[in-house]
């Protein structure tokens, strides 16, 4: 911010030039985005029209129809709690092997930070999809991609739990002659239980969500039903799971959130 | 857990616990754990199947692996993540233009309450709706392409973005805001200076962050037919060339990686 003259100005001029830039290069790559998506704007025109007769064809909702997904709802249900459980179990020894302070060696550092990484990267749906190939389309599937797509995320921030606890804690219980489980029990696990609590109801919360759609490619959960529907052009009962699958995720986000608020 | 009860020294130490006592803790443990064996047995997974799948699995990575890829499927997988990318850049963009506005009418400390309820009640129904039901949706709409898969991104953007900017905007200072009006600066001044400056930090940070989820998701919005790798994915699944599927995945996992790490970069440079 310079005063050299009368008159004040929040940058100087290279910082000017260097945002004016900044931008121009920014508004360039966003033109150039634009095009090469080649946007055939006739059907962007028709898109509202489109959407009115949609939702026109949706309403009212099939109310008969909400009988026959209460099984593929409870199944969403299942998969998602199966899933979560699952990837906790694995998370637990990656989150030991990934955090800074509980990790034996360097490469074991190594390979917990890349695990993380990796599971975190492939979305749910491609892990569905190689799941469903192996053991072909059902709840074991998605239980499965659910799973290992979970890992990362419980293992990064238990990782960073056990990162954050009181080394005194751990020294006042190995000083009373207590053996490394005794540590593990009576000092590390006290400390990152809040943060495992909450971390697995949200990851719970989230899961809940990613298992409406993996149905999309044959595992399991309410996107099967979804999937069917949509295909057959049958609207209101698309309306009447989609309603469903609304209030499922609005109750496990209230749920996931009470847990939380109780822990923290 | 501990098996330490039966200790020998006289009024010894128990660990505290949340329930009102032990056999409360030991109900609700078993509870849970009950929920869980009734949740496996209602998905009805077979060992067996399980098993045969572990022996299926192994023969099917082994042909999965070296992932492979002819020239004419280099020229499509290099298309799909091209467009890919740029969704990503565009939904992006207009994902946060549409959520400034939002977030102002979003937090309770701008807005008067109707438009309050008004801005909450667009940023729930933006998030609790998954981007591949969007997609569908919008599929529907504007016809099989990137156009689709745009907007349900950029739909999907508002819910997060204008929640967690509303938040950062409840928690500025009015000091400034007062001082600008003080000055005498009009309404939209107010904003600009008084407002803008505070949360502009905030902003840059989460725009990158939501570029980075917007290029996770711009991966497989294809699968429902809204333009990026995800519909050349599905369609090497479909045609059992696994070869090809593998070669895609890795690239999905390298240029998601590469994102997660110029935005982590990016972010920690602006704090």
């Amino acid at each position: 911010m310079s005063n050299s003259t009368d008159s004040w100005s929040r940058f100087d001029r290279r910082e000017r030039l260097l945002r004016f830039f900044g931008l121009l290069a920014g508004l360039v790559i966003l033109v150039a985005a634009w095009r090469a998506m080649e946007v055939n704007y006739g059907y962007a025109v028709t898109a509202p029209r489109e959407l009115a007769d949609l939702f026109g064809r949706m309403y009212p909702p099939n109310v008969g129809y909400s009988r026959k997904i209460v099984g593929p709802l409870l199944e969403t249900i299942n998969i998602s709690i199966l899933g979560t459980a699952l990837a906790i179990v694995m998370a637990i020894p990656v989150a030991f092997l990934g955090a800074s302070n509980t990790t034996p060696n360097k490469p074991a550092y190594l390979l917990g930070k890349f695990i993380i990484s990796f599971t975190r990267s492939v979305n749910v749906i491609i892990w569905a999809l190689i799941f469903v190939v192996i053991f072909g389309p059902g709840a074991l599937a998605g239980v499965l991609a659910i799973s290992i797509r979970s890992i990362g995320f419980t293992a990064k921030l238990i990782a960073e739990a056990i990162e954050e606890i009181d080394r005194g804690s751990v020294e006042a219980v190995t000083a009373a002659g207590a053996s490394p489980v005794d540590v593990l029990i009576y000092s590390i696990v006290p400390q990152i239980k809040p943060a495992f609590i909450s971390v697995a109801t949200l990851r719970w919360d989230i899961n809940v969500r990613a298992s409406t759609i993996i149905g999309f490619v044959g595992a399991g959960g309410i996107g099967v039903p979804l999937q069917t529907e949509i295909n057959y052009f049958n609207w209101e009962a698309v309306l009447t799971i989609l309603i469903s699958i609304l209030g499922l995720v609005l109750i496990s986000e209230g749920i996931s959130a009470y847990l939380r608020k109780k822990v923290m | 857990m501990a098996a330490e009860s039966g200790s020998t020294v006289e009024g010894s130490w128990e660990r505290p616990t949340v329930f009102y006592n032990k056999k409360v803790k030991y109900l609700i443990y078993g509870l849970i754990l009950l929920f869980f064996a009734y949740s496996f047995w209602n998905l009805r997974i077979s060992p067996s199947r399980f098993v045969r799948g572990i022996g299926a699995g192994v023969e099917l990575i082994t042909s999965m692996l070296p992932p492979a890829y002819t020239p004419s499927q280099r020229e499509l997988l290099i298309q799909g993540i091209v467009e890919s990318i740029v969704m990503t850049i565009v939904a992006t963009t207009i994902g946060i233009i549409v959520s400034v506005p939002v977030a102002i009418m979003a937090s309770n400390n701008l807005s008067p309450k109707p438009v309050y309820y008004v801005g909450r009640s667009i940023v729930a129904v933006t998030r609790s709706l998954h981007e591949l039901i969007v997609a569908i949706i919008m599929v529907k709409a504007v016809g099989f392409g990137p156009l689709a898969g745009v907007l349900a991104l950029a739909f999907k953007t508002i819910g997060f973005f204008a929640k967690l900017l509303a938040e950062e905007i409840e928690d500025i200072d009015r000091g400034q805001m007062e001082a600008i009006t003080a000055a005498g600066g009009t309404p939209v001044q107010t904003y600009l200076y008084g407002v803008l400056p505070q949360v502009m930090p905030r902003i840059v940070g989460l725009s990158i962050y939501r570029l980075d989820i917007n290029l996770r998701h711009s991966t497989v919005v294809g699968i429902v037919g809204a333009g990026g790798i995800g519909i050349t994915l599905l369609n090497s699944f479909d045609k059992y060339d696994y070869q090809f599927s593998m070669a895609i995945i890795a690239v999905i996992v390298a240029i998601v990686m590469v994102g997660e790490g110029v935005s982590a970069l990016a972010r920690r440079r602006i704090q």
